[in-house]
């Protein structure tokens, strides 16, 4: 082991411990709170209590840096999020080695050079969902946007004829799984409440549906060559007595875990960038005019989507600053772990959160306010800070879609505001995150109104036309 | 003036991006590791160095002139 300088002072606790001798009410009901006070207090180092469990909490470009640079043997993933088992299953591990991530990467579907397919694909879910559109009508954001990712995803991931037997159903019991990630589950991920109940019903549900999907496909002749997806390739594994390698539980482990990650993120984002460019309006206008310019030459929103859009991504990443997706994160210390000064105990959970650290008053200017241009010209906020600007967090464990993820944010984003006009459909200040549950979402509701554009893409009105 | 090429191997996630852009000068293996071919290239390199160091998307790339 390394030696680690004793005399250093472990992470100062936070006031205001609950009734319950623990922080963990309060982090069920307004975490965010929780962890700003936890930066006045004791600063870029502090700790709150999780039930019986000391979090070191971490904020600020010294702690997070040596928290995203540690090697999984010092700060280690896997244990870290006990509210996810339940919901991948048993030996559905939450995540791989970070030499295992490198290798899935390179092989895999988020590779930089299948992005060209996905946006494709992509682009024709959304013209799918907006063919249900009226002329002017309004939608739920949340419900829409959530719909909307569980085809993208698994279309692009799993592949296009599984997404086929998706029905809106799939996505409704998708969110019961999101909505079964209480921090109770820190205490007992099989505790009595309703929202674990409904969890491990979902889930039920899911294995069920895609059973019935493996033993239909399995009837079918096998398809050749690029027709096969995942779903093929999981059946043509066998056991050296006939049978499938795989179950269908454990399939569907597999498809959950695939999906979760890229899931409630890309929605959330979805429903912020476009709420903060309706609170925005010049934000909005420059948006729209990029998108104009750029479509003008008649080519498709996938083949747009891979080019630069400076503005357009200038507004998601800064709704990705301000509401990170995911607020807090999370490891458990495998040997004592120094850190700015303070040495966090072994078997402590350390966390870093993008939720405070992306509104540090040094590293952003007026940070609580949305500024697209911080990353405009010559402006580039989020690379000045890399350390604080982590809303797909940093280092080893960066989020391995963020490529995908901004990928398909710009696709959605540019087909809808190319083709439509939207408005806030209730007061601009009671759009909200509902921060009840480990996996954020917006509480319900998230109305917004929609019209079809008027004008064509070049700014002429339909009037002249006819000239 | 010699251009050097120098890697954060702790952020490098093996995107295979800087490959895309300088395939004289990147090179991922099968299992995504990152070889850098030359870590010195010649000056006529250098526009495509500097584009891969400016969409990786990690910034694991770190350029220096010396």
């Amino acid at each position: 082991m390394t030696a680690i300088e004793t005399n250093l002072p472990t992470p100062a606790m936070v006031s205001g411990v609950g009734a319950d001798g623990s922080h963990l009410q309060e982090l069920r009901t307004d975490p965010i709170g929780l962890m700003e006070r936890v930066r006045t207090e004791c600063g870029g180092v502090g700790a709150f209590l999780l039930a019986d469990r000391p979090v070191a909490l971490l904020s600020g470009a010294e702690a997070n840096e040596a928290y995203f640079r540690a090697p999984e043997d010092v700060l280690d993933q896997a244990e870290a999020y006990p509210f996810m088992k339940p919901v991948f299953g048993e030996g559905v591990v939450f995540d791989a080695s970070a030499e295992r991530r490198r290798e899935m990467m390179h092989n895999q579907a988020l590779r930089d050079k299948f992005m060209r397919g996905h946006a494709e694909k992509i682009s024709a879910e959304i013209d799918r969902m907006c063919a249900k559109f009226n002329a002017t009508g309004e939608f739920e954001m949340l419900d829409w946007f959530a719909e909307l990712t569980i085809y993208t995803s698994t279309t692009c991931l799993i592949g296009p004829r599984f997404r086929e037997e998706l029905t809106p159903q799939f996505a409704e019991l998708f969110h019961d799984l999101e909505k079964g990630t209480d921090a109770l589950a820190f205490v007992d991920p099989y505790m009595d409440i309703e929202s674990f109940h409904r969890r491990d019903a979902a889930r039920a549900e899911l294995v069920e549906l895609i059973d019935a999907i493996l033993t239909k496909r399995l009837a079918e002749p096998p398809p050749e060559g690029d027709d096969r997806d995942l779903v093929d390739v999981l059946l043509s594994l066998k056991n050296p007595d006939g049978s499938l390698m795989f179950s269908a539980d454990y399939v569907t482990g597999m498809f959950i875990s695939m999906m979760f990650a890229g899931h409630h993120t890309t929605s959330t984002t979805l429903s912020w960038t476009l709420i903060e460019l309706l609170r925005n309006p010049d934000s909005l206008a420059a948006v729209v005019e990029e998108l104009d310019e750029l479509y003008a030459d008649g080519r498709s929103a996938s083949y747009q989507a891979l080019r630069e859009m400076p503005r357009t991504e200038a507004a998601i990443k800064e709704a990705l600053r301000l509401h990170p997706p995911l607020i807090l994160l999370l490891r458990v210390a495998k040997v004592p772990f120094e850190v700015a000064g303070h040495v966090v105990p072994e078997g402590w959970l350390v966390g870093a959160t993008p939720a405070v650290s992306n509104r540090i008053a040094e590293s952003f200017v007026d940070a609580d306010r949305y500024d697209p241009t911080r990353y405009l010209d010559d402006r580039h906020e989020d690379l000045d800070n890399p350390w604080n600007w982590i809303p797909f967090g940093a280092g080893r464990h960066r989020c391995v879609g963020a490529q995908f993820a901004m990928m398909q944010l710009k696709v959605i984003l540019s087909v809808l505001l190319k083709d439509w006009t939207f408005e806030l459909g209730q007061p601009a200040e009671s759009y909200v995150n509902d921060h009840s549950k480990m996996v954020v979402q917006m509480s319900r509701p998230t109305t917004v109104k929609y019209r079809k554009r008027e004008a064509p893409a070049d700014g002429v009105p339909e009037t002249g036309a006819s000239q | 003036m010699t251009l050097r090429i120098e890697i954060d191997r702790d952020l490098c996630q093996g995107h295979g991006v800087c490959e895309g852009e300088a395939p004289e000068v990147f090179e991922l293996s099968k299992k995504g590791e990152l070889t850098v071919l030359r870590p010195e290239p010649d000056e006529s390199l250098r526009p495509q160095v500097e584009a891969a160091a400016k969409y990786c998307p990690t910034r694991a790339i770190k350029l220096l002139s010396d």
